[in-house]
């Protein structure tokens, strides 16, 4: 990508507004309708509106990008659109006051390019996203698109391409992180008239946008990718199993196919070979089971969406029976980039086992959240620190949760460990599909144990005992603990139970639920002491465990705190130190928000008792106790 | 038939293709404790206490779902197995009354004793039909457990007791679905299913009706299948000896046992070696043997109409009766009409009286009408 020089104003520009889930729902559609309005009301020439998928910095959405320059305007609204057209777009002078600033330095960044949540980022997966209309094949096809199914149908024998794939070192994205190559190997070679092959859009961690962001920033790539798969074991018929929840992602999904079809890159001899295939979009209903592929295979198959026992596995017996492989979104969406530049240059990024790049959905309380690919092997404080840009407001690293609702949470001491299959899993927790939380001093671990599992909790489906039964129990356990009514031995049996269901359970769901728990107690186990023998929650987060108090040497009696308590249990009067009544009070923080700062006579704690008065007396009269 | 040996428990078991693990370990007298295999439904994999180390193989596969490879070296006792069978007995018991398996008296009673104290009222042994017949028991006590480290889950889930025959009792279920997979794969009928996720799993059917509502056919073929107390026929009496015999209801000549009490038919069981159901009755059979046998209007002898009043006759008297009256027409004055109830070779042999004897064409069978 050629940047002209800003001065130019008569240059051909193109200003790409972002329209992924994030920016859409940050009114993208009517900006982009606003430019295309007033560029006809100002009769610009050689300017052009046009649209793009996910660039991955929501945090910053609706963003949009002035190409050729590079130019890249955060947060945008209707009512910048004007600014935009006429000094931008009109006169060659960007607008200086939508760019994005660097959380640490405060620096305006104009270019695209230098912004390091995105300089620091290798993008293999979302290398078109951003950066291409996806509801157009033409945009596609002009950055190198389909040219590796070409080759592929032209010069290489199926064998070659799972060799290909197996030197690549490609290893699955959903999560178990199963060489590919070897997955395709025994699909080609298992023995059946019609074989499948399935790709596996099911995301449902709650935070992870990755394959949402891929499939509607760059359907093609999937298609693309999925075809090479399906030529590589021979399969003639494909599904695509995608949540109804992302109604976009199966609307351009269903478009792409089409015009794959239309340009003969999809159906009935595929560029003129003998290979055909005919992919199909299989909408699912929403259950976060439905990502295990034996159950997203019983839910294609219109049953209940279980996962059954392997073997056999569904490279011998998948769909109705038949030979099936099954891929992850982001796992096809790399394969036409290794046929591409091959096999070396892409073993090349990432560590020995695991190779290539990972996306992740970095959230949490992180400056910068959004999603990142970065090379496998690259150390969390890197992700964290450089191209998250810190946690906000000057708070402390806790913990980062890798890999979804079943990854563990790791402490500080692991930040420097490398990302990538082995290392989380020695360290307890895994890569999942991608999710990656980050928590500040303020997350209470114990809570955050009880949060995740509430949510695999909920999922299960029930099927069978260990997941259906075991994780209700754990949950019960922690929410007591919560509520400051843990037992001693709550800390044991929570660690057996946690042990068995993973040892014990049916499918990856229930096998790896426990992990939050697990690496909760393994690396912040004082914090689960404190809530059951000191009834104290350390990071003043679990509202049972935690009281608020007005200090009398502070207070001003400004009376603000009494009128915004939700439950008017602030007593005080003008002039009046104010008593919160700790019968009353339902630990909303109200209070602790509202009072001026340059009082901040409200305290937050935990297992304490503070010397208050239990009436309210007059300001500035000394207090009588209360100071010692 | 293809043969393969494998090693279970470091004993040689002689098995055949397509056996799974758990199969092959029955073959051998082998016990692996379960609760949702059967015999003749599909593997499950869902109660996982039969989890088994097998060289070779990840973690702890389920022996019930394993196909059995030859050369295959099995465990099935282990401490980290015995461990894993525990917790998930645990969790299976703590949604489970099983004051039957935790009440101090339970060595000291016999089968049949009134419990009058000791556990809640709604929890006692003896108000569970399955009570000592109960495949929960039998595992628990081979697994060994009797007390529980987690709390018993005592929500009261709803109870259906819709169907004149059989009752459903949701607070006893496991939710080994065994019933369903019964109506599923054994009847083809599909009234129940699991319904709800996680936790709130149950088994329901259609609109979570109740099951007269639903298209269930009453067959019971779920109740015969239930491994606990949770599908209990409405009368459960337990007979003093059965007898053998085909039921009389259809032509089909399922093979059952009538279970006998005080001289009376009191139970049915379906016969598995059965040729014709291998096991399987419908809702006649199952259900409705006892009434009719037992029943005062059922007619024990022949009756012949003398002076307008029905009286009884000895078979003999009878038949002569009826061929002094067949005697008297030949050709189309006569027709015969048979009925469903009696099997293929009585029909035959109606029809062979009507063509060859009384010589009439004029055959016919109630099933047609």
């Amino acid at each position: 990508m050629t940047r002209a020089k800003p001065s130019n104003g008569n240059k051909e520009r193109t200003i790409y507004v972002c329209q992924g889930t994030g920016c859409i729902s940050g009114k993208s559609f009517e900006i982009t309708e606003a430019l295309k309005k007033a560029v006809k009301e100002q009769g610009l020439q050689g300017v052009n509106i046009d649209f793009t998928g996910c660039h991955g910095f929501c945090e910053q959405g609706p963003v949009a990008i002035v190409e050729p320059e590079g130019i890249f305007y955060a947060h945008v609204t209707v009512a910048d659109v004007p600014e935009i057209v006429e000094s931008h777009l009109r006169d060659g002078k960007p607008v200086e006051r939508l760019f994005y600033k660097d959380p640490v330095s405060g620096e305006a960044i104009p270019y695209h390019k230098d912004i390091k949540f995105y300089s620091m980022q290798q993008r293999i997966v979302l290398r078109n996203c951003g950066r291409l209309n996806p509801e157009r094949i033409e945009d596609y096809m002009a950055v190198g698109g389909y040219e590796s199914l070409k080759k592929v149908l032209k010069e290489i024998t199926p064998e070659q391409v799972i060799d290909e794939v197996k030197r690549s070192g490609l290893r699955g994205r959903g999560g178990a992180g199963f060489p590919t190559g070897t997955k395709w190997e025994f699909c080609h070679n298992a023995v059946g008239d019609q074989k499948y092959m399935i790709c596996n859009a099911d995301e449902g961690d709650p935070g992870a946008f990755m394959d949402r962001s891929t499939m509607e920033g760059d359907p093609h790539t999937v298609i693309e990718g999925m075809t090479i798969a399906a030529y590589a074991i021979g399969a003639s018929e494909g599904y695509i199993y995608i949540r109804a929840e992302y109604p976009l992602a199966v609307k351009r999904v269903r478009l792409a196919i089409q015009q794959a079809e239309e340009k003969g890159f999809l159906g009935d001899k595929i560029q003129g070979s003998d290979f055909s295939l005919h992919i199909h979009v299989k909408e699912g209903a929403g259950a976060f089971v439905c990502g295990e592929e034996t159950a997203l295979l019983a839910s294609i198959e219109g049953k209940r969406g279980m996962p059954r026992p392997r073997p056999p596995f569904p490279a011998n017996s998948g769909l109705w029976g038949k030979p099936t492989t099954i891929n992850n979104v982001k796992s096809l969406a790399t394969v036409p980039v290794i046929i591409d530049k091959g096999t070396e240059w892409y073993a090349s990024t990432g560590t020995e086992k695991s190779k290539g790049t990972c996306v992740f959905a970095l959230t949490g309380k992180i400056a910068n959240s959004g999603l990142i690919e970065v090379p496998m092997g690259i150390p969390l404080r890197k992700i964290i620190y450089e191209i998250g840009g810190g946690i906000p407001g000057n708070k402390k690293f806790k913990a980062v949760q890798t890999g979804g609702p079943s990854g563990g949470c790791l402490p500080e001491s692991f930040l420097d460990q490398s990302v990538d299959y082995e290392s989380l899993a020695a360290a307890g927790s895994m890569m999942g599909s991608g999710g990656m939380v980050v928590m500040d001093e303020e997350t209470c671990m114990v809570d955050v144990a009880r949060y995740f599992l509430s949510f695999t909790q909920a999922e299960s489906c029930g099927k069978c005992v260990p997941c259906r039964i075991g994780t209700k129990q754990m949950l019960d356990i922690l929410e007591r603990i919560c509520q400051g009514e843990g037992r001693p031995e709550d800390i044991p049996l929570l660690q057996q139970l946690g042990e068995q269901i993973k040892a014990g359970s049916l499918c990856g769901l229930g096998q790896t639920a426990p992990n939050p728990v697990l690496t909760t107690l393994r690396y912040f186990r004082d914090e689960y002491e404190a809530h059951i023998n000191e009834k104290r929650c350390p990071a003043l987060s679990c509202t049972k465990l935690i009281s608020f108090y007005i200090l009398p040497d502070k207070c001003q009696g400004c009376g603000i705190c009494a009128r915004e308590c939700p439950t008017e249990c602030i007593a005080g009067g003008k002039r009046m130190v104010h008593v919160i009544d700790q019968e009353k009070c339902v630990r909303c923080g109200t209070c602790l928000e509202v009072c001026p700062e340059r009082f901040s006579a409200i305290i937050k704690v935990s297992a304490e008792e503070v010397d208050v008065p239990s009436e309210p007396i007059p300001v500035k009269e000394k207090p009588k106790a209360a100071a010692a | 038939m293809d043969k393969i040996t494998l090693t279970i428990n470091g004993q040689e078991v002689k098995a055949t293709r397509g056996m799974t693990v758990l199969e092959a370990a029955q073959s051998a007298d082998i016990y692996v404790p379960t609760l949702c295999h059967y015999p003749d439904l599909e593997p499950y994999g869902g109660c996982r206490l039969c989890i088994v180390e097998i060289e070779k193989m990840r973690g702890l596969p389920t022996a019930c779902t394993t196909p059995a490879t030859d050369g295959m070296v099995v465990t099935t006792e282990s401490s980290a197995i015995q461990q894993v069978r525990q917790t998930s007995l645990e969790l299976i018991l703590s949604t489970h009354p099983c004051d039957c398996l935790e009440c101090h008296r339970r060595e000291r009673c016999g089968p049949y004793d009134i419990c009058l104290r000791h556990v809640a009222v709604t929890d006692r042994c003896v108000v569970c039909p399955a009570n000592d017949n109960c495949e929960l028991q039998q595992v628990a006590d081979y697994i060994g457990v009797h007390e529980l480290r987690i709390p018993r889950d005592t929500m009261p889930r709803t109870i259906d007791t819709s169907n004149p025959f059989f009752d459903l009792d949701r607070n006893r279920c496991i939710l080994c679905a065994r019933c369903v997979r019964a109506c599923q794969e054994i009847t083809g009928v599909g009234a129940i299913d699991m319904a709800y996720r996680g936790y709130g799993m149950k088994v329901a059917t259609f609109g979570d009706m109740p099951l007269m509502d639903s298209i269930c056919r009453s067959c019971g073929e779920c109740m015969v299948r239930c491994p606990v107390g949770a599908i209990t026929p409405k009368d459960t009496v337990l007979p003093e000896r059965e007898v053998k015999t085909v039921c009389t209801y259809c032509g089909i000549g399922c093979s059952m046992y009538l279970g006998v009490k005080d001289d009376k038919v009191i139970s049915v069981r379906g016969d598995e070696q059965g040729p014709a159901n291998q096991g399987r009755l419908c809702v006649k059979g199952r259900f409705g043997i006892a009434e009719f046998v037992n029943h005062r209007e059922r007619l024990t002898t022949p009756l012949i109409r003398k002076n307008g009043r029905l009286v009884k006759a000895s078979w003999d008297e009878a038949l002569d009766f009826i061929a002094g009256k067949l005697g008297k027409y030949r050709g189309d004055e006569v027709a015969v009409i048979s009925s469903a109830k009696s099997t293929n070779e009585d029909n035959y042999v109606m029809q062979k009286l009507a063509r060859a004897v009384l010589g009439t064409n004029n055959v016919d069978h109630c099933a047609r009408l």
